[in-house]
């Protein structure tokens, strides 16, 4: 083999001065060179000591606990979960309504889907926190401030979540559908026993990368303005880094979400790939 | 008496596409009838009006003397006297065997739990996949899905059975099986109206066998007539395609 090569390439055609491969090498050689170069320049730059006390101070961050978990984690994660409970309900709702053959449904979930996707988390939380109490004379919800989080949290959420549901009823084939049909089950029966089901199924990754994107989301909750006890990790960790005009909190309330977050996108992963064996 | 399955002047369109054009069928209380034609002649579109799967855009369908087609019927339960069985299967991916079984009893006809489980069983002993009862559709060759669709089926007590190409999307050594069990079927009286591509079983099994082209009946007999000595020149065609599959080729070679 090797012999029937050298003559080929020894043969008529010139033989390029570098291969393909070898500029390939020498490419990725001078990219990693540059990376290194970058990175140490930077490590040379930097003030290490003031960023050791301003952002990794020890002392600062033992003031932080337990305060920072039993106040700032349990808020977020009570937010979080309540208002995607509420987020999932809603949600499936509206796209029910979505693909209704009702056209007022349509035109009324159309709507819900553009105005809650379309405006930024933060205003719907200052419309929530302001404005309906105005509004809506002496009117309190249960549980405050968790419902007024959890309906607010819920509301955005709800129409990425219609979305998604949206998708994956699509996704479910026909012949579903015109087997259940076949045995006698009426179209809500259909629906409820063969479709949802196995679209919520289907989307089950995306339904999680939307958990984790509320985690994110109910940092903003802090519009709705609150008392102590209600602070979540970010108002947690931004308000005692004020306080103490050390930034080490805040960085530390990252850590936390990240706490949350990461194992959820490794969930996700693992859905998905699961997902692709099973389609085989 | 009535018929098990009668159709008078049916006609579907899909938009400007007119796909039946007026097919008048009956079927008695336990024949089997078998339509045969090409593919895209309406046989599908024929099976899914019948249990009204599509609404016929005109024309009318009687099951057992009640007519589905009327308006204020209510077709869910009219359509529980129907069993369907499908080319694809379409047993529902989520539930285990068992489930897929007994769903539609205990949620349509409100069997209790225990009962559903013994009609089911029986009918998946029946059609020999029992033991598979605690898997997923996902973990059965196409030949017992298909069977599983059947006991299904069979599992509502339907007065008729619709199989449209139930062997089509089978590998060849599974066909044998999932035949087998409608001809136990027949052989039990059922009325099946059966599309199907399978010669051997409409002539041996059928009652009646009805050729379609282009949404009409050219042709319709005993088995023995229509396949056998069919009158019409599109029939022969079409049976000499289909029982001699490897002789186009010459055919297409040869006019030159
Ligand atoms: N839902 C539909 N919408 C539009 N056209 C359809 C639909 N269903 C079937 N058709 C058309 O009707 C014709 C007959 O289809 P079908 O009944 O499936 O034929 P067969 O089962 O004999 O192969 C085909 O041309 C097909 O494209
Ligand atoms: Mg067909």
């Amino acid at each position: 083999m090797t012999t029937d090569t050298t003559v080929a390439e020894a043969g008529p055609t010139p033989r390029a001065r570098l291969s393909p491969r070898k500029r390939k090498k020498i490419s990725l050689g001078i990219q990693y060179a540059l990376f290194v170069v970058v990175i140490a320049a930077l490590v040379l730059a930097a003030d290490w000591q003031s960023i050791q006390h301003v952002f990794f101070n020890v002392n600062e961050a033992k003031k932080a606990f337990p305060e920072i978990l039993t106040i700032g984690m349990r808020n977020t994660v009570i937010y979080t979960v309540s208002g995607y409970v509420l987020g999932f309900f809603l949600g499936l709702v509206v796209a029910l309504m979505r693909l209704s053959d009702v056209l007022p449904y349509r035109i009324i979930a159309l709507f819900y889907i553009e105005i809650f996707r379309g405006l930024p988390a933060i205003v719907v939380f200052v419309i929530f926190g302001f404005g309906v109490p105005i509004a809506f004379d002496d009117f309190e919800l249960p549980y405050d401030p968790y419902g007024t989080v959890a309906l607010a949290l819920g509301l955005v959420s709800a129409a990425y979540l219609a979305e998604t549901f949206r998708a994956g009823i699509q996704a479910v084939p026909k012949g579903q559908i015109e087997a259940a049909r076949s045995l006698g089950m009426s179209q809500t029966r259909s629906t409820v026993t063969v479709v949802i089901p196995q679209a919520i199924r289907i989307v089950v990754p995306p339904l999680t990368n939307e958990l984790i994107l509320l985690f994110k989301d109910s940092s903003l909750v802090f519009a709705i303005g609150f008392t102590l006890g209600s602070y979540e990790l970010y108002k947690f960790g931004e308000s005692l880094s004020t306080q103490t005009a050390n930034s080490t909190p805040l960085i530390l309330a990252g850590a936390f979400y990240l706490c949350l977050t990461v194992p959820l996108g490794y969930l996700v992963r693992k859905l998905e790939a699961r997902q692709k064996r099973g389609r085989v | 008496m009535t018929h098990a399955v009668q159709l008078i002047g049916l006609h579907k369109s899909f938009g400007d596409l007119e796909v039946l054009k007026g097919i008048d069928l009956t079927v008695e209380q336990g024949q089997v009838v078998c339509v045969i034609g090409p593919s895209g002649s309406g046989k599908s579109t024929l099976l899914r009006c019948v249990n009204l799967l599509e609404q016929p855009t005109a024309g009318q369908v009687f099951v057992h003397g009640a007519e589905l087609t009327d308006i204020d019927v209510d077709i869910d339960a009219a359509r529980r006297r129907l069993g369907m069985v499908f080319q694809q299967f379409n047993l529902f991916g989520h539930l285990s065997v068992l489930d897929n079984v007994t769903i539609a009893q205990r949620r349509v006809l409100k069997r209790p739990k225990r009962e559903a489980a013994e009609i089911a069983m029986r009918n998946l002993e029946k059609v020999g996949v029992a033991e598979k009862a605690k898997q997923y559709p996902a973990q059965l060759s196409g030949g017992q899905q298909q069977r599983v669709a059947i006991a299904r089926a069979l599992s509502m007590d339907p007065a008729v059975m619709l199989f449209d190409e139930p062997t089509s999307a089978l590998d060849p050594e599974l066909v044998g099986d999932v035949l087998g069990v409608m001809r136990q079927l027949a052989n039990e009286g059922m009325t099946m109206l059966v599309v199907t591509h399978e010669m051997q079983f409409a002539r041996e099994v059928g009652d009646a066998v009805l050729f379609m082209d282009e949404g009409l009946v050219v042709e319709q007999g005993p088995p023995a007539q229509v396949i056998s000595a069919p009158q019409h020149e599109r029939t022969r065609e079409f049976l000499h395609r289909v029982l001699n599959p490897t002789h186009l080729d010459e055919e297409a070679a040869a006019p030159q």
